[in-house]
């Protein structure tokens, strides 16, 4: 799931909307009190959201800091990966996410402290180390080398015109509109990935219904001598710790 | 570069403003005799049971099957909204890759369908 | 930017708001006359002219009451959950076109407050906050119903704004824009004869499946289960009262009103309309017609809660899933496929693959509900024997004579109990 969510956001986060040359020569008291104030709060809800031991509590301050998120996408300029950024990451998976709590019993608590997989927390660190790094080189990554477009003053790209690429500046990515920018891009130079993000979406698919099936298969709703046994539904209203259906969510 | 979103920030302050005072206000205004059964959950009048309450009960599993099938389809009308931007540029090339797109997930949805991932029950 | 622009964007805002509060107010006195008069009753008639003051009233009452919170709510999240629902409430409006466009002095005003490149996606992707204000006061009152009917009108929510999200692509598609502007102005002038060239008629398909989806996204009647008195209470908001509660019912109201106003802009052409008359008139016309046109649509949703029954859990997500959202999909193609065909191709060869378009999407249509029967079926369904209608009266199940109720109610969210 993380790794569709990361798929997705790649895919949409390979235009230049909001490359820094662009941004760089806009950049007004306004935009630095606005970064200013969200950079900390978006900071403060992604600690606090490891720190609070009440599931739904920690769930909510991802909300908050997608949405600090977003609008730093909003801030520069990259208005349909803001909006996206809400629909699909604020609207959709944190939804996912509170049903998964609602699914394991909300105020439950977890346990947090102990890893539960072996070698489960290197693991992670060196899967966020790498992740890390590779955000890093993708964001570096224009402005490493002399001669490159992006390292040159504003002016200086100006004057060179539309061909100093890589950095085509933010005034001609968002020419006709930003939609339009982003979707030029993503169905041309970055089709395979957006193609591939269908097969993604598949596997999701699949690994849902085979994560999420129900323990009641034929056998189990006939008995031996075909007769029907009581309905799932029935059961679950028998008191909590007895049913299948526990059992199930127990999983 | 800003200026272009004050309107909506305009619009979230007047909203905020709008329903932080009502309920400041209110909350002055009411009176405030709360009691063990007043503020007890709501049961229909029965005694609340704690073992049966929020904090213990779990969901169908099939509440988190809907929440991961929409975040499937949601990201593919993520993607058909700047697609729509541009089709008539794209033209033919432009719907087939989407055909493509949308065939693979047509192809998933009816995996699910017929897995019976759909069946509420 | 000067002082003048920015209080015209003021002005234009708290013009807005100011409507859409009215139109609240309204609306849900409009809902109760006229629930009224469909059950041969009166309706409030007792405060202003034909009752017009009660929501004011209404209104005033639930200041003075008491904030009652259940002992074991979450504080801070019993209190953010109807600040959430209304704000989002009060703010997806905003892209909304609801008046044309005049000239004061030497400046252009639009009544419309943000027109941004994503347009119609902002009241999308505020659809989808909204669904935190509901999912958040039913978990936060501690309570077991308005859990329920928290979780439950969650999932109805998402399952429904897949359809919306697609009918809405569709109207983007055949636009080529997702501004509200640029959809209202693809609507000027007419189609045919006197027909206005409005959205609705070549893209009916998604005007049905927008409709639909707005009744239900809004959890109006005959798609309320959320808030089922039988079952569940009042659902999510049973632990709520006072202002709180105020919020609450004015972002619901609230938020029927946005879904009229959208169902206008994208189908209806928003404020479009004949203009005549000196300029002052001109300025309001679009304004009266976008206010008559929502009207219109605010009856209907009435309308329909006075005549529907509400629907069964079961057959709420089966509507959604197996019939709403293929046939979503499929349109949503059909219109990139006409597009793209009306770009590149003569019209009279476009007429004739329109007509031949139009019969697959015809038969398609009767054949998605042929689809979700045969998945249901034993063998058919990849091996999964659950979906087995229970009163099946096949030979080795014995027909169970109820599918629910007749069992006691239990705190399952998937229990059906037919109203």
């Amino acid at each position: 799931m993380v790794a569709l969510a990361t798929a997705v956001g790649a895919v949409l986060a390979q235009t230049p909307v909001a490359d820094p040359a662009g941004a760089a020569a806009s950049t007004g008291a306004a935009e630095f009190w606005v970064f200013w104030i969200l950079a900390p709060l978006s900071l403060a809800a992604a600690v606090s959201m490891v720190v609070l031991r009440n599931p739904v509590h920690a769930a909510l301050m991802l909300v908050v800091n997608f949405f600090t998120i977003a609008m730093f996408y909003a801030v520069l300029e990259a208005q349909f990966l803001a909006a996206v950024q809400i629909i699909v990451y604020a609207g959709a998976i944190m939804v996912l996410f509170l049903f998964v709590l609602m699914l394991l019993g909300v105020d439950r608590e977890l346990p947090t402290r102990v890893a539960q997989i072996r070698g489960q927390q290197p693991a992670a660190l060196l899967l966020g180390a790498l992740l890390f790094a590779a955000l890093a080189v993708g964001v570096a990554g224009p402005f490493l080398g002399a001669d490159s477009a992006c390292n040159a003053p504003p002016d200086a790209v100006a004057a060179a015109g539309a061909d100093a690429q890589p950095c085509v500046g933010l005034a001609a990515a968002n020419e006709e509109g930003n939609v339009r920018g982003v979707a030029r891009l993503l169905f041309t130079d970055y089709v395979w990935p957006f193609e591939v993000t269908s097969v993604l979406l598949v596997i999701a698919a699949i690994g849902a219904m085979v994560l999420g099936r129900r323990t009641e298969r034929p056998e189990d709703l006939v008995d031996g001598r075909g007769v029907r046994k009581e309905p799932l539904r029935a059961r679950a209203a028998r008191p909590t710790g007895s049913t299948a259906l526990d059992r199930e969510a127990a999983e | 570069m800003l200026a272009e979103y004050l309107p909506v920030a305009v619009l979230f302050v007047i909203a905020f403003l709008f329903v932080a005072l009502s309920l400041l206000v209110s909350s002055k205004l009411g009176p405030s005799r709360p009691n063990p059964v007043k503020n007890a959950a709501y049961e229909s009048g029965i005694i609340p049971d704690p073992e049966t309450a929020v904090g213990g009960s779990r969901f169908p599993v099939r509440f988190y099957l809907v929440a991961m099938l929409f975040i499937i389809f949601d990201v593919e009308a993520v993607f058909l909204y700047p697609w729509a931007t541009v089709l008539r540029d794209l033209s033919w090339y432009g719907l087939a890759v989407m055909g493509v797109f949308v065939a693979l997930l047509f192809e998933s949805y009816y995996y699910v369908l017929r897995k019976g991932g759909l069946e509420w029950d | 930017m000067d002082w003048l622009d920015v209080l015209i964007i003021v002005a234009v805002a708290v013009g807005a708001f100011a409507l859409w509060l009215v139109g609240t107010a309204l609306l849900i006195w409009g809902e109760r006359r006229v629930v009224a008069k469909m059950q041969s009753r009166v309706g409030p008639n007792r405060l202003g002219p034909a009752g017009l003051m009660q929501t004011l009233a209404d209104g005033a009452k639930l200041f003075f009451k008491e904030d009652i919170a259940p002992a074991n709510a979450d504080r801070w999240v019993y209190l953010a959950a109807p600040m959430v629902s209304a704000v989002v409430a009060l703010v997806t409006f905003a892209v909304i076109p609801y008046g044309g466009t005049f000239t004061i002095g030497d400046r252009q005003i639009s009544l419309q407050v943000w027109d941004p490149d994503v347009g119609l996606l902002w009241v999308l992707a505020m659809g989808s906050i909204g669904v935190y204000g509901i999912v958040l006061a039913g978990w936060s009152s501690g309570s077991k119903y308005p859990l329920l009917g928290g979780v439950r009108s969650s999932a109805q929510m998402i399952s429904y704004e897949l359809a919306m999200g697609l009918a809405v692509a569709a109207v983007f598609i055949y636009t080529g824009s997702l501004r509200a502007s640029d959809i209202v102005a693809n609507q000027a002038g007419t189609l045919f004869g006197p027909i206005p060239a409005w959205h609705v008629i070549p893209m009916a398909p998604a005007f049905v499946l927008f409709f639909i989806s707005a009744v239900a996204e809004t959890q109006r009647p005959p798609f309320d289960l959320p808030e089922a008195e039988g079952e569940l209470v009042g659902g999510f908001n049973t632990e709520y009262s006072g202002a709180k509660f105020a919020m609450i019912f004015l972002a619901e109201f609230m938020n029927v009103i946005t879904m009229s106003a959208v169902l206008v802009t994208m189908f209806l052409g928003g404020p479009n309309g004949p203009l005549f008359g000196p300029d002052i008139v001109r300025a309001v016309l679009p304004t009266i017609y976008f206010v008559v046109k929502v009207g219109i649509f605010l009856f209907v949703f009435i309308w329909l809660r006075a005549t529907l029954p509400r629907l069964r859990y079961d057959r709420l997500m089966d509507l959604g899933w197996k019939v709403m959202l293929p046939f979503a999909l499929l349109w949503v193609m059909a219109t990139g496929f006409s597009v793209v065909l009306r770009e590149t191709t003569e019209r009279a060869t476009v007429i004739r693959a329109a007509a031949i378009g139009a019969a697959v999407a015809a038969v398609l249509f009767f054949l998605a509900p042929l689809f979700s029967r045969r998945a249901s079926e034993p063998g058919g369904g990849g091996g999964d024997g659950g979906a087995r209608p229970l009163d099946d009266p096949r030979p080795g199940g014995e027909a169970l004579p109820e599918r629910a109720g007749d069992r006691p109610s239990t705190d399952r969210p998937t229990e059906e109990v037919g109203v």
